[in-house]
């Protein structure tokens, strides 16, 4: 049986792809590694949408300029992004909610919530998993053929030419055009200990287990040209109790900024009032898995209670520092000669969390320099950190086509990519709320319809 | 699972969507977990009454099955809402009724049959009871009588119902109704009957019986609900035409208890094969099992109030008045006796808890 379009991964944006794909006319096949029931990839845990827009709407607030999303893009990548890509992402971002809506996705009217993004981003009604629901269903209403438990072990290329994929239990499929949008590496841990060594041992992986990059790699190895640093990974800090995989949203941590933090040996390693949180919650995982054995502790007293959106996990809760440093194992008279340094050191000033304010310590090796009080009233509870992998940024490179570009630099004319498989080309490093979902929106629209046109001429 | 049992897992399974709160758009009962840290036995139960079970929160539920966090909010609260109608009700060991609902209906509405039956052909005669009259079922049994029956068990149901709902109402610490102000109780009312959270949170509706949001649930309940307005209204016209106007039945097709019966008897016969049929449908998951005999039982017997309603007004052309007459009181009856031990008070239940929901939301 001849497909026109095959599309390997069945997240938001292998499923942009496939809808787009056959809405142009071409006979699409979606493989999905996972089952039925956890189909999605990452896109299962996903909020959001970060939108251009020029005038507000029912789901986002105020105006959103290119120019400033530009700007946003360049500050948190350093740079490392591909202007003429980027500003395609940009520009056709403002389609992103209607194409959603037209396929049965709902939005939420703008949130009030901690992270202040009702202005830049759109938020899926009932989250990730309900927009993967309702393009499931509409991909199904288009006749799009969908197979679950489908791992593609293998490509065939001929002449940077897509011929045939090889399946996990030996099948072939043929067809006329491939789309990629089979996510990063993430969930492989023997690859992640390649790069990091040993420590990856340690890592939890927030998202699905599914990706494995073992399409990713099949295309470096046959050619495909890399974008982005192996060792780019958006890596936070979640709670240590979090399952090894799958743990999501309910893993965060969000009081680092209230409190200190200290590793196994009860030493403080890095300014927790830096700045606001959202914009140093993404540097946390790395800083932890710098850390011996790639653990550390936030130590928090009862003036922080209430102030955070809690864990899923309960944390370890005592009365004294003494009986605190006991439950979770570390030296207590480490601890409290950290305490005590961080309490003697603090200076006057008035709290306010929700801005930068004037608390902060004098004379430590290491300040903190907002947002200091003594930790000095029981009960003291102490949450468990560990570096959280949400993504990796390593992908093969695009060209505004969504044609993944080979190493002699001429496009494949039947590969295509989106996704987090390609968004290492606009975002290789940092973090941008809401952006990966946008990235592969837009790239899933122009991968399905270059795909179709390709195919079914 | 035990009482005891089932708040300890609602507590962990809140615990998890606190930190989450991605659902919090679909309806009321997330904003009004986000305001609480701790859970105490009656905020389950008042949240447990505020879900509708409409099953979004579970198939948009990035941790529902095979998560090994197991997270499945509409089945636990529909076990615990249950757990709350056991324990508020009065007087108390009534809520044994509760537990095994379906059972109980079905014993009530069978034996109220037979005793109909029975009771009826002995003491009116046979040849009354199966024949035609020319003042209709009134033949078969007297207005007075069927007034004086099912006014004593009317009442008696509404007083115990009322007791029932103090109980609840102040045991999820909701202030005196006077003290609450109009606005509040309206937009509750309101809420309850447009059944504003099956919508999904706009507009599409909830995902019952599977994945794919759809207005059908909320539909089939606005079939059933107002279909039982109207025949009640019905019941209601008839009796002001007789005590006020002194004009007896049967009534023409032109008349106010034939207008409002017959569509109503249509609307509440549809709503509930339709509710039923999604039940029959819907995704295991979403179902607590130890409730669905008293889900179906409660549809069944409305429905067959409905149905048996509408058969009768079109006795003149099938015979039989008396024993279809005695179908239709018999499950009218244990409708009626069971209004304060059934799956009847789940409206009332609701209404409370979107009280206090509006009232927190003030």
């Amino acid at each position: 049986m001849h497909n026109d379009v095959l599309v390997i991964g069945g997240g938001h944006a292998g499923l942009t792809a496939a809808i787009t794909a056959a809405e142009n006319g071409a006979k699409v096949l979606l493989l999905e590694a996972s089952p039925k029931n956890m189909r999605g990839g990452n896109s299962r845990h996903t909020r959001d949408l970060r939108i251009m827009h020029h005038q507000p709407t029912k789901v986002l607030t105020d105006i959103y300029p290119a120019k400033e999303y530009w700007d946003d893009l360049v500050r948190v990548t350093n740079g490392q992004t591909n202007k003429h890509l980027a500003y395609l992402t940009i520009r056709n971002s403002a389609n992103n909610v209607k194409w959603l809506q037209q396929h049965g996705v709902c939005f939420q009217p703008p949130l009030k919530g901690t992270l202040q993004l009702g202005r830049t981003n759109a938020f899926l009604l009932g989250g990730g998993k309900a927009m993967i629901n309702a393009l499931y269903h509409s991909a199904e209403l288009l006749g799009v053929q969908i197979r679950y438990d489908s791992t593609v072990t293998m490509l065939t290329l001929d002449e940077n030419h897509f011929v045939e994929a090889i399946l996990e239990n030996g099948q072939t499929i043929e067809a006329s055009a491939l789309i990629v949008a089979s996510g990063g590496f993430e969930a492989n841990r023997e690859w992640l200990e390649k790069i990091w060594g040993k420590i990856a041992k340690n890592f939890i992986i927030r998202g699905t287990p599914y990706n494995r990059g073992l399409i990713l790699k099949q295309l470096l190895e046959k050619g495909a040209k890399q974008v982005g640093n192996p060792k780019q990974c958006h890596a936070v800090a979640i709670d240590g109790c979090a399952p090894l995989f799958d743990g999501g949203i309910v893993s965060r941590v969000d009081c680092i900024t209230l409190g200190i933090v200290v590793n196994k040996h009860a030493k403080r390693f890095y300014d927790e009032g830096e700045d606001l949180w959202p914009k140093r919650y993404a540097i946390w995982g790395h800083l932890v898995a710098q850390q011996p054995d790639q653990i550390a502790y936030v130590i928090i007293d009862a003036k922080s209670e209430k102030m955070f959106i809690p864990s899923a996990f309960p944390p370890k809760t005592a009365n004294t520092l003494l009986e605190l440093a006991q439950k979770i194992a570390i030296d207590p008279d480490a601890l409290l000669k950290t305490v005590h340094e961080y309490n003697a050191s603090i200076q006057p000033g008035t709290f306010n969390h929700t801005k930068l304010d004037n608390c902060h310590t004098q004379n430590l090796a290491i300040n903190k320099t907002h947002w200091a009080r003594t930790i000095d009233t029981p009960p003291f509870k102490a949450y468990l950190l560990r570096p959280g992998i949400t993504f990796t940024y390593l992908g093969v490179t695009v060209n505004d086509k969504a044609q993944i570009i080979m190493a002699d630099d001429q496009p494949s004319k039947n590969i295509f990519a989106a996704g987090e498989i390609m968004a290492g080309n606009v975002l290789a490093e940092g973090y941008l709320a809401g952006t990966g979902l946008t990235i592969g929106a837009v790239f899933g629209r122009i991968a399905g319809k270059e795909a179709a046109q390709y195919a079914t001429n | 699972m035990q009482p005891i049992e089932t708040l300890h897992e609602a507590k962990r399974i809140l615990k998890i969507c606190n930190a989450c709160r991605y659902c919090e758009g679909h309806c009321a009962v997330f904003p009004a977990m986000e305001t609480r840290l701790e859970f105490q036995e009656k905020d389950l139960y008042y949240l447990a009454n505020l879900c509708h079970n409409c099953g979004s929160c579970y198939h948009n539920c990035q941790y529902a099955d095979p998560h090994e966090f197991q997270v499945n909010v509409p089945q636990t609260f529909a076990q615990l809402r249950k757990e709350s109608y056991v324990l508020y009700t009065w007087p108390n060991f009534m809520g044994k009724i509760l537990e095994r609902n379906g059972l109980w209906v079905t014993l009530v509405t069978v034996m109220s049959l037979i005793i109909f039956m029975l009771l009826t052909p002995i003491l009116i005669g046979q040849k009354t009871f199966l024949g035609i009259h020319k003042n209709g079922f009134y033949g078969v049994i007297s207005h007075e009588i069927m007034v004086i029956l099912f006014g004593i068990v009317g009442i008696s149901a509404l007083i115990i119902l009322l007791i029932s709902m103090i109980r609840y109402w102040r045991a999820i610490g909701l202030p005196p109704l006077w003290t609450i102000r109009i606005r509040v109780i309206k937009k509750a009312v309101w809420h309850a009957l447009t059944v504003k959270y099956l919508d999904g949170g706009a507009g599409q509706g909830c995902t019952y019986p599977n994945e794919t949001p759809s207005l059908w649930r909320r539909r089939f309940h606005h079939l059933t609900f107002y279909g039982f307005l109207l025949c009640f209204a019905a019941t209601t016209t008839a009796a002001v035409y007789y005590y006020l106007f002194n004009w007896k039945g049967p009534y023409g097709w032109l008349t106010l208890p034939k207008l409002f019966g017959i569509p109503g008897g249509i609307s509440l016969s549809i709503g509930c094969a339709g509710l039923l049929y999604l039940k029959w449908k819907a995704d295991s998951p979403l179902i607590a099992s130890k409730n669905t005999g008293m889900d179906i039982a409660f549809i069944l017997l409305l429905g067959l109030t409905g149905f048996t309603g509408l058969t009768l007004m079109f006795y003149r052309y099938v015979g039989f008045v008396g024993p279809l007459l005695i179908v239709h009181l018999s499950v009218v009856m244990s409708l009626f006796l069971l209004a304060p031990y059934s799956k009847f008070i789940h409206a009332f239940y609701r209404i409370i808890a979107l009280i206090n929901y509006e009232l927190e939301s003030e």
